[in-house]
């Protein structure tokens, strides 16, 4: 328990001080723009935004600068600005089929209709150090094709679709369940489970869908599709009696192909596993398509094999990074009166067995 | 072009493009507020397996503002972001093009930002493009 303490202004304000003389670091060295980490720093504003639930760049490198780096603490700052935002209403559900691709390759087929593009990627890169980088310089201009990638693609699934190799999804346009608004109660079904895992942690969730590769309710996932890029946003404006673009937003989507033998009412099909995340953030993606597919064991007739990320329970309790830092960090603040309890009950068991002894040796 | 399509353009064209072609413009019409900007969320929507229910993938910041010239056209800013004046500018817009002026504003403004968003979506998907590749499965070199 956490009990009100007094006292200790001046130090906290000095320690405040502190920090904010800690963050800019030397002075000497110049001091870093928001435009600068937004554009240079990109996959952690994207990471932020993801993380923090909320698409403004903007904002995300702020909080990345105030926070020193710390891109939980970033993560925090954001989460506490959005409760703040009045709500003017939900999109319609984005068309990510009309993304204008930067990159979208598929691992299962490899001439994927519409073509595989890598876009700017780490892939294929040896992952040495680059230490060009440590010295200031002109980047070399990006090569272009004569003739733009065109157009919109079709997602690989709808050809599985088409011959109905892969399970079907269900196209509705109800209001979906939102765990910012309702605490999050279990059975949770598939809109609050993606809700709670495109905000999720992204060690987490990786950790998660690791533990499926490595066997603990393995799901035979390949990479159907990885598509980033960016979708129009288009909102329903009540005064004006008709839908507008109010803005487009960056997207990674992984729709993985899964393995699934049927069930006594079922055929043999493929399964689906879907990851949705903000941003350029395809490992966040692919990891969030294969714990989606760990928790649809149940719809799909599969056992329970007691695997960690077949346990929605665990695995949504435990994704959301800023839950688990506030109820870890606060173990740090003052627990005196606490302790205090457990001191003396510790003083007072010593005490009665060392009586306890001493009797029996009388 | 219509309101639709230039709302949306408004919306999502860079803030200081809008207001370099706003100040070439050079109009400064009398009008009050309705709404005055106010920030706020959005909550974007994703469809499962990109085609399936709908589930809340997370908010947008957008910043929104209404808008009555004297002359009693009434316009309405929408734009992402925080930028109370660009939803100024673009509310302001939106209710020039409802009056005389509406064929200046177009040519003047409308056009080349539309141009300008369209000559940056280009460029990416020409970089893009760039980076296709064809994958070859290699045959084994069996007897």
């Amino acid at each position: 328990m956490y009990v009100a303490v007094k006292g200790g202004e001046r130090a906290i304000e000095n320690a405040h001080a502190w920090l904010a003389e800690e963050r800019r670091g030397d002075p000497s060295v110049p001091e870093l723009s928001l435009a600068q980490i937004r554009e240079q720093m990109a996959l952690a504003v994207n990471r932020v935004m993801a993380e923090g639930s909320l698409y403004d760049p903007d904002l995300a490198a702020l909080a990345i600068k105030q926070a020193r780096g710390d891109l939980i603490e970033a993560i925090f700052l954001i989460r506490a600005y959005r409760t703040t935002l009045p709500r003017f209403g939900a999109s319609l559900p984005v068309e990510t089929a009309n993304m204008r691709c930067d990159r979208r390759i598929s691992a299962t087929f490899k001439d994927a209709p519409g073509g595989q593009v890598l876009g700017p990627t780490f892939d294929y890169t040896h992952r040495l150090l680059d230490f060009k980088l440590a010295a200031e310089g002109e980047v070399p201009a990006a090569a272009k094709a004569a003739a733009p990638q065109s157009g919109p693609v079709p997602h690989i699934t709808d050809f599985l679709n088409r011959d109905g190799l892969i399970q079907a999804e269900d196209r509705h346009d109800d209001t979906p369940p939102d765990l910012t608004r309702e605490p999050l109660e279990f059975p949770a079904n598939r809109a609050l489970r993606l809700q709670s895992l495109t905000r999720g942690d992204e060690g987490f969730v990786l950790g998660m869908a690791y533990s499926t590769q490595r066997g603990y309710a393995r799901n035979h996932a390949f990479v159907g599709e990885l598509r980033i890029g960016r979708v129009p946003v288009e909102m329903e404006i009540p005064e004006l009696g008709f839908s507008i673009e109010i803005g487009e937003v960056e997207l990674t989507e992984c729709e993985t192909v899964n393995q699934f033998a049927g069930s006594k009412t079922e055929p043999a099909q493929f399964t689906r596993g879907y990851g949705l995340v903000f941003g350029q953030t395809e490992r966040k993606a692919i990891s969030m398509a294969l714990v989606d597919r760990a928790l649809r064991w149940r719809e799909l007739g599969e056992d329970n094999l007691g695997a960690p990320a077949q346990d929605e329970e665990f695995v949504l309790s435990h994704a959301d990074n800023i839950q688990a830092t506030g109820f870890l960090e606060h173990i740090k603040l003052p627990h005196y009166v606490d302790f205090q309890s457990e001191l003396e009950l510790v003083r007072r068991l010593r005490a009665e067995a060392e009586a306890a002894q001493q009797e029996a040796a009388e | 072009m219509d309101r639709k399509e230039w709302m949306g353009l408004l919306a999502r064209a860079p803030a200081d493009a809008l207001d370099r072609l706003w100040r070439k413009l050079d109009l400064s019409p009398r009008y009050s507020w309705l709404r005055p900007p106010e920030v706020g969320g959005v909550m974007v929507r994703g469809r499962m397996g990109g085609t399936g229910a709908a589930f809340n993938l997370g908010e947008m910041t957008v910043t929104r503002c209404a808008l009555a010239l004297d002359g009693g056209a009434v316009g309405h800013g929408y734009v992402q972001g925080r930028d109370k004046r660009q939803a100024e500018q673009a509310a302001m817009v939106d209710a020039l093009m409802q009056g005389d002026l509406a064929a200046h504003v177009r040519a003047a403004l409308l056009e080349p930002l539309a141009a300008q968003v369209q000559a940056a979506r280009d460029m990416r998907a020409a970089k893009a493009a760039a980076t296709k590749v064809e994958f070859f499965t290699l045959v084994r070199g069996d007897d």
